[in-house]
């Protein structure tokens, strides 16, 4: 028999570890360091006082202000609308519950930015249609609301982001051990005291942290204020990064004053997901039950059928109603003309879908930006995983550091620190290419990656590779037998989560793309600037069926593998 | 016999945490082996160490007649090539693979052929009991026959040793009874080495033809057959371990043997042993003998338990508490149904002595 | 004299009844015991007691309260009982201390600030928690979490305590600790005690009265020791410990174990009964058979298939015929070895029909 050496120095483990590692730090780390460097370092040397200079003029000052307005007002919001539409659908006998709740997560799959566009279709103060509507037949001199404005940006956002909390709540109260509340009944507690007491308390970490997941969110939100804030002079920090660089070109002055406010950016986050964090590992108690019964609920009596109603109502006005304005004004040849059946036709789907260059590239840009950002992310995410989830090496702790990174930088971030690394400077120039955004996808997704591979990985037990040795497999036998076929439906989910938000993609490729190499979302956006409304509006129209049909197609897979 | 497993001079620690040091154990070809202890005391390790999942920091591992893990040469055998079946306590069935697939896998790792591969595979799906379940898929199974599939598949190659690491702590009470018996067919029909790690002392008892007894420490205290292990405990923290126990305090005043706080007299045998004052008479509650008068120690029933087959009894001697149990059908015949408050008489069949100063490290058990 | 009053109590899921035309009478300070195998209704008919079910059918009385009542439209809700109630998952809130767990029913109840914490003391003390009472229970053990949910049913000075298998999720060893915890309570408080498991030696230690149920029916109402010395039939008996069915059968006359053609000896007498049947029963006990010798003219031949020293007692597996007999004896009575032939004792037969 022969034998094998242990502790060989250089093994198959460490040549996995300095891979991943490489990996992470090209695509990840560098543009980031890049970033900070750039924001303390003038000439090479540190320089404090310059960065404090550029965060105090009042440009980027009200930038600021503005995100955390936004921010707040949109995690506010989209907190007590979340909340309470996840206690109605698990904790009262609202009638419909299963189907509400799915309605309930439409929001999720749809992009805010085509949504922005609608209501600002809808609601501007001068053209929308509700607003011309209501001036014009009450006889009125103002418009019944403007959404140019804090307010009409945080109404938009509150609309698509409050899934978020709906989602963590509604797991939080369905996990939930349903004694805990019996036993509180049964002390002498009515419905209404246990909701305050105990079920609120219980879940108020789950709340939190879907709070605080909006609040990052919106903070480092690209597509909302673009479209509904520029006309009013409201800018956020994405925004204005996008501006700055945008406009000058890529000067010095632009470039830094990026940096600066990207690094607010990234430490915000930094902030938000540690608080996350904390709130999470703290707060969280252990409320999953044995037994389980069905939950109590309360009986809504008369305003069972008034609150069904409201719901219906509100994902009416909240999504059904701008879909139908993107299709009907994707389907007028003017913008402005009134929505009646002489004024619409397929005429303009066919023109962007078959004749039309800018649409056409934008729709295959996105299409294999997606599928090669999704396939590439996919097998890195597996192999970096499977080194932090299942590898005993030194040095993985770098690995779980770089690993999280991503989840706390924000698209218009990364865009910005690959343009420093990979303009030039560093001997390779992607600009102006579409590889350049390939390269900030990868950083942007790699992180949904890790999550969906390394959940599959946790679920795949140390001693079923084990076994597989004890049963005369070698390592990488079993890796091939065992390990790989199990986090195949991991594998599967990292493709699609990764492909479809990547079809939909603007903040990172607004920032990247070159005349041509847009995406469908720069097409959508840079349309809609030009004044090609109703193009703009088609292609979003166009957008919103890929992504259904794709969202449909995952639910359909993500079912089987399942089962 | 030979050793067809020999542990020599082990030690592995994780960090600061020092699991085993100087650790020798040899396990007899054919044999059905043991190692119990207490959660945490390292066993686990050890089967780790013997699977091959874990390299030892000092000594060396030999398995039929071949060094599988040697710290001084640096010599180590991957797990795929020591030749052993393993069943994990999570049972570890690949849950991908059919209850075929899973019992074939190793025979494919040795590239047999594909007629004889069939033929191995449903004699043992037979053997286990699973005859028409080969197509199943393990999330198809229940916790019992999960683990047979992972008997089966632990079996299957011919192994020279199987390791089973606690196998049965997954199943509910019933499953457990039954499939310890199984377990002990198989080995017989077999005739394979069997190494069996719990904590169970029941198990323990039940399959093996000699225990081990690891404490806490990863010290082994005691090897020897079940009987020997159970009657003849060779320290009070085996005695305890095995099952339950009781101490009734003894003091020594002026040559005179007390029990507990009171004036009765031990009325058996005296403890051997010069300068300790305080004693500890240890014996199992089937050791008790009840009578409702006559001579012995006097008590007072403090609870009466009816649990069915047996009724269990608290009896209090001056302070001192002792429990017994006593068959139903006994209890009845022979008019030993005591309410609680009654008087007892109390005699025993059998009692080891213990100096009390040991009590401190059993009291944790 | 009754106390809690059931009364045709039935509970049907869609066409499935859970509890079939219940009647109980449970007394005031009785310890009343509900057992059977998971799905025979017992949870259901005390969580309709709590008031988290609906009856289908009947009432349930507690003293001359009406709680429940379909027909008569009246249902209390569970807030308005004042029952004490522990769940297997303990059901402790995490995000109180223990003390504030405890005082909680007291504070819903507006008593006095000083009442609520002379209240919430005695409950903790009597628990053994007064040392834990600023504690947050996720900091305690199984043991210790439970107990909080004692102290917290017990504040309220319940005079139904209502416990669903309050010890399943507790190790062996705690199980019996806490049994006996209950016990002393329920002598100190004087509170009744429905008490639901599926642990037959829980039941039999706890309570005065235990019920039998299966699939929603009620098999036997009795005291522990007549449950265990008279069952009602045969699933009663195998579901009380470890049990052994023999078939029997009629051999030209004589009662033969199936695949062994002696006649059973002249000391085991079969019921008239069971004249007629093709098969029947031979019911044991392993504790109620003893080993004896070929003499003995209650000895039945068999051979040791399996011996098994488990420390305490020594379990054998005696094959008779093609039937299979477990027998256990002590450590110390002497015993034979696998593969000899032995002869069996049946101390105590029971008889029963195949289907009855």
């Amino acid at each position: 028999m022969s034998t094998i050496k242990k502790d060989s120095g250089f093994g198959v483990a460490q040549i996995i570890l300095l891979i991943s590692i490489a990996v992470l730090v090209i695509f990840v780390a560098w543009p980031v360091l890049l970033i900070l460097f750039n924001a303390f370092f003038v000439d090479g040397t540190f320089n404090s006082s310059d960065f404090y200079a550029v965060l105090t003029e009042p440009e980027t000052f009200q930038a600021l202000k503005n995100s955390l307005i936004i921010a707040s007002m949109t995690t506010i919001g989209s907190t007590i609308v979340g909340t309470f539409f996840a206690w109605l659908v698990t904790r009262t006998d609202l009638p419909y519950k299963t189907f509400m709740k799915s309605l309930f997560l439409v929001p999720f799959m749809l992009p805010s930015f085509i949504g922005a566009l609608a209501w600002k279709m809808l609601l501007s103060p001068n053209s929308g249609y509700i607003n011309t509507f209501f001036m014009e037949t009450f006889g009125l001199t103002e418009p019944v609301f403007n959404i140019y404005s804090y307010f009409g940006i945080s109404l938009v956002e509150v609309m698509y982001l409050f899934p978020f909390v709906f989602i963590q709540v509604c797991g939080a109260l369905e996990r939930m051990d349903p004694t805990l509340e019996e036993s509180a009944r049964i002390s002498g507690a009515g419905l209404f005291t246990i909701t305050r007491k105990i079920t609120i308390p219980l879940v108020l970490p789950s709340i939190m942290s879907g709070a605080l997941l909006i609040m990052l969110y919106s903070m480092a939100h690209f597509g909302t204020v673009a479209v509904l804030g520029i006309e009013q002079g409201i800018y956020n920090i994405p925004t204005l990064i996008y501006e700055k660089i945008h406009q000058s070109g890529g000067s010095f002055d632009s470039i830094r004053t990026g940096t600066v406010l990207a690094t607010v950016l990234v430490v915000t986050a930094a902030l938000i997901i540690w608080a996350q964090q904390k709130v999470l590992s703290r707060g969280h108690y252990q409320i999953i039950g044995g037994k389980s019964f069905r939950p109590m609920e309360l009986k809504l009596r008369g305003l069972r059928y008034p609150l069904l109603f409201f719901c219906l109502a509100y994902i009416g006005f909240t999504i059904l109603l701008p879909t139908v304005v993107i299709f009907l004004v994707g389907g007028v040849s003017t913008y402005g003309l009134p929505l009646t059946w002489e004024n619409l036709s397929l005429d303009n789907y066919k023109y962007i879908l078959f004749e039309y260059e800018v649409t056409k590239d934008a729709i295959f840009n996105s299409v294999t930006l997606g599928l090669a950002a999704a396939v590439i992310t996919m097998f890195a995410g597996v192999m970096i995983s499977y080194v932090i989830v299942k590898m005993k090496v030194r040095g993985k702790g770098i690995l779980e550091f770089l690993g999280m990174l991503p989840f706390s930088v924000p698209g218009s971030v990364i865009a910005l620190g690959v343009i420093l690394a990979w303009s030039g400077k560093f001997g390779i120039n992607l600009y102006n290419t579409v590889w350049i955004i390939l390269v900030a996808y990868i950083a942007r997704y790699m992180a949904f990656s890790l999550k969906a591979n390394s959940a599959a990985l946790e679920q795949v037990h140390d001693s079923l590779m084990e076994a597989s040795r004890s049963c005369g497999a070698t390592m990488w036998q079993s890796l091939k037998d065992i390990v790989i076929p199990l986090v195949r439906p991991g594998m599967i989910s990292a493709f699609f989560l990764i492909f479809l938000p990547a079809l939909r993609e603007l903040t990172v490729s607004i920032m990247l793309y070159a005349p041509t190499t847009r995406t469908i979302g720069v097409a959508i956006y840079t349309l809609n600037e030009d004044g090609e409304t109703v193009m703009s509006t088609a292609l979003a129209g166009i957008a919103l069926i890929i992504i259904v049909c794709g969202q449909m197609l995952i639910n359909h897979f993500t079912k089987k593998v399942s089962e | 016999m030979e050793d067809i497993i020999k542990v020599e001079g082990v030690a592995k620690a994780y960090g600061k945490h020092q699991v085993h040091k100087g650790l020798d154990l040899g396990i007899k070809k054919g044999e059905c082996f043991t190692l119990l202890g207490p959660s945490g005391c390292g066993k686990t390790v050890l089967i780790r160490l013997i699977a091959g999942h874990e390299v030892p920091d000092e000594g060396r591992i030999i398995i039929d007649n071949t060094v599988v893990a040697d710290s001084a040469s640096g010599e180590y055998i991957p797990p795929e090539r020591r030749g052993l079946g393993i069943v994990f306590q999570d049972y570890a069935v690949w849950p991908h693979m059919t209850v075929y697939d899973n019992i074939a896998y190793p025979l494919k790792m040795e590239k047999r052929p594909k007629e004889e591969i069939d033929k191995l595979v449903m004699k043992m799906i037979d053997i286990v009991g699973m005859k028409g379940l080969d197509k199943r898929l393990p999330s198809e199974l229940s916790g019992g026959q999960q683990q047979r599939v992972a008997l089966a598949r632990a079996l299957v190659a011919d192994p020279s040793v199987m390791l089973l690491d606690e196998p049965l702590s997954n199943l509910d009470a019933n499953l457990r009874e039954e499939m310890r018996f199984e377990i002990k067919a198989l080995q017989r029909q077999f005739g394979i080495t069997v190494m069996y790690v719990t904590h169970d002392q029941e198990v323990a008892l039940a399959i093996s033809d000699r225990i081990a007894i690891m404490d806490n420490n990863g010290h082994i205290r005691q090897i020897g057959t079940p009987y020997e292990i159970f009657e003849k405990p060779a320290d009070l923290f085996i005695f305890k371990f095995m099952g339950i126990a009781n101490f009734l305090g003894v003091r020594e005043e002026n040559g005179a043997y007390l029990v507990g706080s009171g004036t009765q007299q031990v009325p058996w045998e005296k403890p051997q042993g010069s300068g300790i004052k305080n004693w500890v008479a240890a014996f199992r509650p089937s050791d008790v003998i009840i009578s409702r008068g006559g001579t012995g120690l006097k008590g007072i029933i403090k609870r009466a338990n009816f649990l069915g087959a047996t009724m269990d009894y608290m009896i209090e001697i001056d302070g001192e508490h002792l429990r017994t149990e006593i068959v139903t059908h006994e209890a009845i015949s022979e008019k030993l149904m005591f309410n609680e408050g009654e008087e007892c008489v109390v005699n025993f069949r059998a009692l080891y002595w213990f100096d009390a100063a040991q009590m401190k490290e059993v009291e944790e058990l | 004299m009754s106390y809690i009053r059931l009364v045709n109590v039935t509970k049907r899921f869609g066409n499935v009844t859970a509890v079939d035309n219940l009647n109980l009478e449970i007394g005031k300070g009785e310890c009343f015991s509900m057992l059977g195998p998971s799905g025979c209704g017992k949870t259901t008919t005390l969580r309709m007691v709590a008031g988290f079910e609906d009856l289908s059918d009947g009432e349930v009385w507690v003293g001359d309260r009406l709680l429940s009542s379909p027909k008569k439209h009246h249902y209390t809700p569970p807030e308005n009982r004042n029952f004490g109630m522990v769940f297997q998952a303990f059901a402790v809130w995490p995000h109180m201390s223990v003390y504030e767990n405890v005082a909680f029913p007291l504070r819903l109840r507006k008593l006095p600030a000083a009442e609520i914490e002379q209240r919430t003391k005695d409950a903790l003390t009597a628990t053994n928690l007064l040392k834990s009472a600023n504690e947050s229970p996720a900091s305690l053990s199984g043991g210790g979490k439970q107990r909080v949910a004692l102290a917290r049913a017990l504040a309220i000075n319940p005079d139904v305590m209502l416990l669903d298998e309050p010890l399943s999720s507790l190790d062996p060893h705690l199980r019996e600790e806490m049994r006996f915890e209950i016990k002393d309570l329920q002598r100190k408080y004087g509170f009744s005690i429905i008490y639901v498991t599926h642990d037959q030696s829980e039941a039999m230690a706890l309570s005065d009265r235990i019920l039998v149920m299966k699939l929603g029916v009620m098999q036997q109402i009795d005291s522990p020791l007549d449950v265990y010395n008279n069952p009602a039939n045969k699933f009663v008996f195998s579901f009380i410990g470890v049990s052994s069915f023999t078939d029997v059968v009629w051999q030209s006359g004589a009662a033969c174990i199936k695949g062994d053609n002696r006649p059973l000896p002249q000391g085991l007498v079969v019921p008239a009964r069971m004249q007629g049947e093709a098969v029947f029963n031979l019911a044991s006990r392993p504790t109620e058979i003893r080993f004896t010798n070929e003499n003995d003219i209650n000895a039945v031949r068999g051979v040791v298939m399996r011996k098994a020293f488990l420390g305490e007692i020594i379990d054998y597996l005696v094959k008779i015929g093609d039937q299979e007999v477990r027998v256990q004896i002590g450590r110390r009575d002497p015993g034979p070895e696998t593969g000899e032939v032995c002869y069996l004792h049946f101390l105590r037969p029971f008889w029963y029909k195949v289907d009855e």
